[in-house]
């Protein structure tokens, strides 16, 4: 059986497997861009006009920085593979934005595939699944593609 | 010293601390939160010679993970000591929760509403990694960083380090001597949790958690509580103290937008695309809100207690607080300027490092390591002639926690 593919969270990301973006916010007032649309602060000159815009974000950048986790993070993250399988993290520079966002790099990416300043773009990945979805989130990989 | 111009100073008035005390810290498994607060509290006022009848305020530093009483912690420690009636504050600033409620104490002190108030911090934590309160919450950022992406606070110390290292040339070798420098510390402060001295292998030995950082350059969770006495100069004085330690300046500023170096819980920065500056950070202007209140600048500081996290954190604060250019905390820390003994101590206390982190206490224990040195009572880890010091935290979501102290 082909499970759903569902968002893991409404509104951060379009579900376009192929192109996909992060969606972001921009201030109709200052022009200042926000991640996530609605969570992501606010600037003090727009504090009374705080519209926005619904903006889709640059999908690729370089890596501002970049950690691993070697030790399963506690809940709400949920482990989607017994035994835990170690995964890469990056803050990625969006220069268009100046924005730095951070996601999981794709599965099977090691601490020696990274560099700070490298470029990566957006993909869709699972995040975890259950019976029925598979719950998708947002990743970065190499733009050069994965050589696993 | 940075180069940095710290701006013009306030007029703010003093505040004396006439006590300090602390619990240990460690695991204390049979012990609640509020026996390790009211141990602290007790210690605080003998130091003080001030009998718990006399005080007529009580600040509380909340803890979150031990239920109602955690929440309203200075009613909780004012029926534990007997309740007399005094004035009652409660706070919650994260890492900062501590500062919170000394400021309380300072601004009611300064303001005549009371003389002499007691500020009190303490927790007991379940094993393990911090974790956000538990339910379903899809619009808190500190809850969507570990479900989206599984960033704990030990990843945002690795992207912090890792980025050191690609901007500056630091190395894990570097990170691993703040550890060593900081057990040496540590291991002549009896309230410390760890007192063993770890060596450059030792570090190299413990696995990796959130690369470029080893176990034994991330802070553990502990069980622990400190608490000040502070007062009126004028207060002091009639209890005979005729030169205490006085507080100078309290930061608990908030960060200015656009704050671009990205901070915990947020899994985003700010956009600087407006401001165009990429390095504007908020733990640049904790520090310098203090140095304007005292009216002082890193250069007259003769002491340091940082929020050192992990082992490469103490190294970016000591650029947060002005010791030095951002890039050069790796020369301070290798020419012992940072060691007891050297032009700054960073962390005679031991640090988080020696200690662990119990969060409603540590800006508290961080004043009390501030008097016992200022005093000249810290014995074997003692800064010689001590004479104004700074101690900086800060609290996950945007809470700023300094205080300087001289004597």
């Amino acid at each position: 059986m082909v499970k759903n593919r569902v968002p893991a969270v409404d509104g951060m990301f379009t579900m376009d497997f192929d192109n996909p973006s992060l969606i972001g916010g921009k201030a109709l007032t200052t022009g200042s861009f926000y991640f996530p649309k609605d969570l992501g602060g606010n600037d003090p000159a727009s504090v009374n006009d705080e519209r926005r815009e619904e903006v889709l974000l640059s999908s690729a950048g370089k890596v501002w920085s970049y950690t691993s986790a070697d030790y399963p993070p506690a809940l709400p993250f949920l482990i989607n593979s017994e035994p835990f399988e170690p995964f890469v993290i990056a803050a990625v520079h969006l220069e268009k934005e100046n924005l730095v966002i951070c996601g999981q790099m794709m599965p099977g990416i090691q601490i020696s595939d990274m560099n700070v300043g490298m470029e990566v773009k957006l993909v869709l990945d699972v995040l975890y699944e259950d019976e029925d979805n598979e719950y998708i989130v947002w990743k970065w990989e190499p733009l050069t593609g994965v050589a696993v | 010293m940075g180069t940095t111009n710290w701006g013009s100073s306030m007029t703010v008035g003093e505040i004396a601390v006439i006590g300090a005390g602390m619990h240990p810290w460690g695991k204390f498994p049979g012990k609640s939160f509020v026996d390790i607060g009211v141990e602290a509290a007790k210690e605080a006022l003998r130091d003080a010679s001030v009998s718990w009848n006399e005080i007529e305020f009580l600040s509380g530093a909340n803890t979150v993970r031990n239920g109602y009483p955690g929440w309203v912690s200075a009613s909780t420690f004012a029926n534990a000591l007997g309740f007399q009636g005094c004035q009652l504050a409660s706070s919650y600033a994260a890492c900062a929760s501590g500062v919170t409620a000394l400021s309380i104490a300072s601004s009611h002190i300064l303001a005549g509403v009371c003389d002499v108030a007691l500020v009190v911090g303490s927790d007991q934590v379940p094993k393990g990694m911090f974790a956000p309160v538990p339910g379903d919450r899809p619009s808190d950022v500190d809850w969507l960083r570990f479900r989206l992406m599984g960033l704990s606070n030990p990843a945002y110390f690795g992207l912090f380090a890792r980025r050191r290292m690609a901007l500056y040339g630091d190395t894990q070798d570097d990170f691993a001597a703040v550890k060593v420098k900081n057990s040496i510390h540590g291991s002549q402060n009896p309230n410390a949790r760890f007192a063993k001295t770890f060596t450059k292998e030792d570090v190299e030995a413990s696995p990796i958690v959130a690369d470029p950082l080893r176990l034994l350059e991330i802070c553990t969770t502990s069980d622990g509580g400190a608490a000040l006495v502070v007062s009126s100069l004028e207060y002091a004085l009639k209890k005979g103290i005729k030169d205490p330690v006085r507080i100078s300046g309290i930061s608990t500023i908030g960060p200015t937008y656009p704050n671009a170096v990205i901070d915990m819980p947020y899994f985003a920065s700010d956009s600087w695309a407006k401001s165009g500056d990429q390095n504007h950070t908020f733990k640049n202007d904790i520090a310098q809100h203090a140095y304007r209140e005292a009216g002082i600048t890193p250069n007259d500081l003769d002491f340091a207690e940082v929020y050192d996290l992990s082992s490469a954190y103490e190294l970016d604060w000591y650029e947060h607080i002005g010791l030095c250019n951002p890039g050069e905390a790796r020369d301070l820390l290798h020419n012992g300027d940072t060691s007891i003994g050297g032009k700054i101590p960073v962390n005679p206390s031991g640090g988080l490092g020696a200690f662990g982190e119990s969060i409603p206490a540590q800006a508290i224990a961080q004043v009390c390591e501030l008097t016992w040195q200022l005093r000249g009572e810290a014995g074997n880890r003692q800064v010689k002639g001590a004479k104004v010091a700074l101690s900086i935290n800060y609290g996950m979501f945007g809470h700023g926690s300094a205080v300087i102290a001289r004597r």
